[in-house]
């Protein structure tokens, strides 16, 4: 495409052609927001429909009218405290765990030049592109394992008596291994945001007589805020459904001593088949995922868009 | 001390403690990696074994404990399916969004975004239901339907971004010359956002690669990828950490390599392009 085929054309007066040039927007865009209007629609449609019968797959006809039963069931289920507990320490710690230190490692990163930092960021975002369930089962049999595990083999160097980590600290552990996973997310996108601060900036702070702590708490941390929005955003939408790493370990024990909202509603619907249960459940979830979603986009949604 | 001297002593400090860090966060994958080439005594053995003779029996007999070949290969037909599936549907509003901005884009953009927010617990019953009714529990098509449509708000909003650098002007000339609609995108467009959309097709492929809710709970064995493969594992019948560890290195070996290629562009595509 060059300047004088362009220019060839505009000299010539071309026909009118208003309706190929208007919006073909609305027509190409309308796949995109009816197949994502029919995936939430539907499925919560019936979700709310089936969170009002008695619907037990085990019992299969006695689908009458219960009103809010289901819901009463499930929010004075014995696992119900437990579970909306465990999901907001395991979002809430993992969050924490994963801003401080991924704010605090990447500023390592950037402060100092040294051999092989490459391979050192490589290494720290790895784990990020680790299956869930692979994750979880090397931390429960080659880390945490009570006899085998390395962190037996520690505890066992300094005299102590080795620690079964899944049975005794299983929300820890848990805690542990997806803040295994998450940390090095907050780490790949702090890293990179660090690298777009304003070098001369900083180098007229630091002539100013600005010292290092100085420049990262008044340049490099508000720098930071977006990202951090960022990353406490994309974290919260996955850690409150996180249910593989549950999975493969602890099974929500031992009692609910590990188990989140996602697990005990897959408990109720695919273990003890309630259906009515489950979705009254879910919708509950669905109702704290959207509470924080809410006050997520009100805080960061604006910037998002502002920029893209 | 000099100053040159001290400011030296401090780098060395800080790059010390930084691959202290970075060796403790990636041991564990090291240490799988390890012990995929370890006989199962060794893998077992107390204390851990750092040196040993490696061998690459694991590896030879990983089809023997499980249909190894046929959970990968319905992981890669899932994911590169839903991902072609999802480029299809996403480009085209893409294209719409980034060059007919109207006032409701922004809103539009958002509004996908926040399907995002809908917990899977929250639809696992109808799905599964519907799933079931229409005889698809355990096939490969209900997966790559599901994971179409839960990346596609991510992939529309990594391509918007994309798209959203290239000038309008490049594409008003080519429709002077007459260019259709068609021919704008596929002659112009997307040769300028190869590499864009290279990096889309891997942030994808890496999400469903790794997905562990839907197909822990949608499939069973016929059409069960690597997820659920590893999973099975997790009840453990007898010592076979070993051969564990190779089932794990060879399904996330593909996907690391990805990531460590990739990880740039990928922080665009993961922050929605709030980071560039």
């Amino acid at each position: 495409m060059n300047i004088s085929t362009v220019k060839a054309h505009m000299d010539i007066p071309q026909p009118v052609r208003k309706s190929r040039l208007s919006n073909p927007g609305w027509f190409l865009v309308s796949p995109s927001v009816a197949l994502l209007l029919l995936w939430m629609i539907v499925p919560l449609g019936m979700t709310v429909y089936f969170s009002l019968i008695r619907y037990n797959l085990l019992y299969p006809g006695e689908n009458q009218f219960v009103g809010l039963e289901n819901f009463s069931y499930f929010l004075s289920d014995s696992g119900f405290l437990p579970g909306a507990t465990n999901t907001l320490l395991l979002v809430g710690s993992v969050l924490l765990i994963s801003v401080v230190f991924g704010v605090l490692i990447s500023a390592l990163l950037e402060a100092s030049e040294f051999l092989g930092r490459g391979i050192v960021r490589v290494m720290l975002i790895s784990p990020f592109f680790i299956m869930p369930t692979v994750g979880a089962l090397i931390w429960k049999n080659l880390i945490f394992h009570p006899v085998s595990g390395i962190l037996a083999y520690i505890w066992k160097l300094f005299g102590a008596q080795p620690v079964d980590w899944l049975a005794h600290y299983p929300l820890l552990s848990i805690i542990i291994i997806v803040s295994w996973q998450w940390l090095p997310f907050a780490i790949l996108i702090l890293m990179t945001a660090m690298q777009s601060l304003d070098q001369e900036q900083k180098e007229a702070a630091r002539l100013d007589g600005a010292g290092p702590v100085a420049i990262f708490w008044h340049l490099t941390l508000p720098h930071l805020a977006r990202p951090i929005a960022v990353v406490v955003m994309i974290e919260t939408i996955f850690l409150l459904s996180v249910f593989a790493e549950i999975f493969t370990t602890t099974n929500g024990g031992p009692g609910y001593a590990s188990t989140n909202l996602a697990y005990l509603i897959y408990n109720q619907a695919l273990v003890q088949f309630d259906v009515g249960m489950a979705s009254a459940g879910g919708l509950i979830a669905v109702l704290i995922a959207n509470v924080a979603a809410i006050v997520l986009v009100r805080m960061i949604g604006k910037n998002l868009t502002d920029k893209a | 001390m000099t100053l040159q001297q001290s400011r030296r002593l401090q780098s060395l400090l800080l790059g010390t403690l930084a691959w202290a860090i970075a060796i403790l966060i990636f041991f564990p994958i090291f240490w799988m990696v390890l012990t995929s080439f370890k006989t199962e005594i060794d893998a077992f053995a107390t204390p851990p074994q750092f040196i040993f003779t490696p061998t690459l029996e694991n590896y030879l007999h990983i089809n023997e404990r499980s249909d190894y070949f046929s959970f990968a290969w319905n992981s890669v037909v899932i994911s590169f399916s839903a991902t072609a599936l999802c480029l299809l549907i996403a480009v085209p509003a893409a294209y719409s969004m980034a060059f007919y901005e109207t006032q409701r884009t922004k809103g539009t953009l958002l509004w996908m975004l926040s399907t995002k927010m809908l917990p899977p617990v929250g639809v696992l019953m109808p799905i599964y239901l519907l799933a079931k009714s229409f005889g698809l529990l355990d096939t490969r098509i209900a997966l790559i339907v599901i994971y179409t449509l839960i990346n596609l708000p991510i992939v529309v909003w990594m391509i918007y971004t994309y798209f959203k650098d290239i000038p309008k002007d490049i594409l008003e000339a080519a429709r002077l010359d007459g260019a259709t609609l068609w021919q704008e995108m596929v002659r112009v467009l997307l040769p300028i956002a190869k590499g864009g959309l290279a990096s889309t097709v891997l942030l994808s492929l890496i999400l469903c690669w790794n997905e562990a809710f839907w197909s822990l709970n949608l499939t069973s064995s016929q059409a069960a990828p690597l997820t659920a493969l590893i999973a099975s594992y997790s009840s453990p019948e007898g010592l076979f950490w070993a051969k564990l560890s190779a089932v794990s290195t060879l399904a996330c070996a593909p996907i690391l390599i990805f990531g460590w290629i990739s990880q740039k562009q990928l922080v665009r595509g993961l922050s929605f392009g709030a980071v560039k």
